[in-house]
């Protein structure tokens, strides 16, 4: 476990993790708003397209839906050769897990906000209209401000389990913690609890983080004599 | 009060509007001259607050014609944004943006619709709030204000768009007493000014000393109509009768 070897493993496993949650936290929220507002169109076929998409990423494990990106989308995607002798996917395995897991914890998000934006009042959209804002300007200086404290709370639990549930990139052989750390007790059966005490305080100090950012987030929007 | 020249500037012709089933307005018409000033009164749930919503648009109506300032709004094509520059609403529940101070309430149209300069936009701000007697409270949040003051706010914030009406609709029906009066000499000031105001409202003192013309609706028709004078005093419908015996 001190080995540099195997400290390497498990540094650069934690490093790998934190780029996957990073990149995912931040596009599935990108996704969540984005869908939030899609779903508020007047198009019949974009609130449709919206909720498919929901129902298909909420209702499926998010395991399948990572292999089934990985082996089945990733047979299609273009290659390019660097040295014109190999043929790399444009799109990695670490690619193909930020895609996958972005979308699935992006369709909790869509919902989630949808449901702050339902909890800001209709007089308050209609003050905005009333004052000539286009529906993309109410969207995103009224309601979405306003929905977004109401959400917090449910963004903050749904983004911790979406960087608990970065783990299962190791079934696509990203070297995250997970994949590193099995590797090592896969070598040295002796280590194998001291690694999962490991995984498991490392996992603890990372949500910690998370959630005391989002906390520091939540206060620092707190609106004057609003709310409590 | 010389208006009997004024060009109309609202006129509503025989309009209809249903919820579902229900029928709210049945045929309903009045015209509104620049710089009038209107009071619609009526029972909750005759239509009055419908019909003051039909007029920027935020109801569609199904029979009948609207034009405000020449705008006509049963044009499939209606401009919304074109309209809504020309006619500014106040609500009852004031509907400020609880995440902007007062300030920022007033300039964010004035900047982002008509693309004010942010300079400009924030002087004619202070000066609203001043109009409002609200100077010293532009950096408040809605939450730190009183129901009379946010009010106040939401009709300088509507004035900043430079309307050429102004709808209020039931502005005083969420405020305590004391502030109701406030709000009223505020919208009295406008009325003075020459601002067209309709109002939808509950205040007969107010309607009797400030409306140039009062209309009484009912079960989503206008039973009857006059000058505050001959209105109050002789009245000659029953439903007129009974609903001003209930309330003066």
């Amino acid at each position: 476990m001190y080995e540099p070897v195997q400290q390497g493993k498990i540094l650069s496993g934690i490093w790998m993790t934190i780029i996957l949650s990073f990149y995912c936290l931040i596009l599935s929220v990108v996704i969540g708003i984005v869908g939030a507002f899609a779903q508020g169109s007047k198009n019949r076929f974009i609130r449709g397209f919206v909720q498919g998409y929901i129902q298909f990423f909420r209702n499926t494990p998010p395991y399948v839906q990572l292999l089934f990106f990985y082996f089945a989308l990733g047979q299609f995607t273009p290659t390019f050769s660097p040295d014109g002798w190999l043929e790399v996917p444009i799109i990695s395995n670490v690619g193909w897990a930020i895609i996958s897991l972005s979308f699935f914890a992006g369709a909790f998000n869509v919902e989630i906000f949808r449901a702050g934006i339902e909890a800001v009042a209709d007089s308050t959209k209609e003050a905005a209209e009333s004052l000539g804002f286009s529906r993309f300007q109410t969207f995103r200086y009224v309601m979405f401000p306003l929905a977004i404290r109401v959400s917090l709370p449910s963004l903050n639990n749904n983004l911790i389990n979406l960087v608990k549930t970065t783990t299962q990139a190791y079934g696509i052989a990203v070297p995250e913690l997970l994949y590193q750390s099995v590797t090592i007790w896969n070598d040295y059966p002796s280590a194998q609890y001291p690694t999962m005490l490991l995984v498991f305080v490392v996992y603890i100090l990372l949500v910690g983080v998370l959630v005391m950012s989002m906390n520091s987030w939540e206060k620092r929007l707190r609106i004057p004599g609003y709310g409590q | 009060m010389l208006k009997k020249n004024a060009e109309t500037i609202v006129s509503i012709r025989d309009v209809h509007k249903s919820f579902g089933q229900l029928e709210v307005l049945k045929g309903v018409s009045l015209d509104v001259k620049k710089g009038e000033v209107i009071c619609v009164i009526g029972p909750s749930g005759s239509g009055k607050s419908t019909l003051i919503r039909c007029i920027n648009a935020l109801n569609n109506i199904q029979g009948g014609e609207i034009n405000v300032c020449g705008i006509d709004l049963t044009d499939p094509k209606l401009d919304k944004l074109e309209l809504r520059k020309r006619v500014g609403m106040v609500f009852q529940q004031y509907n400020l943006f609880p995440h902007k101070t007062a300030l920022e309430n007033i300039i964010m149209a004035p900047t982002m619709v008509l693309k004010q300069d942010r300079a400009a936009s924030e002087k004619r701000a202070f000066e609203l709030m001043q109009k409002v007697r609200l100077e010293g409270k532009e950096h408040a949040y809605p939450g730190e204000l009183s129901g009379g003051q946010q009010q106040r706010v939401a009709i300088a914030r509507s004035l900043a768009m430079n309307p050429d009406v102004m709808l209020f609709d039931e502005v005083t029906a969420a405020l305590d007493p004391e502030t109701v009066k406030e709000v009223l000499v505020t919208i009295k000031d406008l009325a003075q000014e020459g601002m067209t105001c309709i109002l939808v409202t509950h205040e007969m003192g107010f309607a009797r000393e400030v409306a140039d013309h009062i209309y009484f609706t009912d079960n989503g028709v206008i039973v009857e109509h006059g000058p505050p004078k001959t209105f109050f005093n002789k009245a000659k419908d029953p439903r007129t009768k009974e609903f001003l015996s209930q309330i003066l």
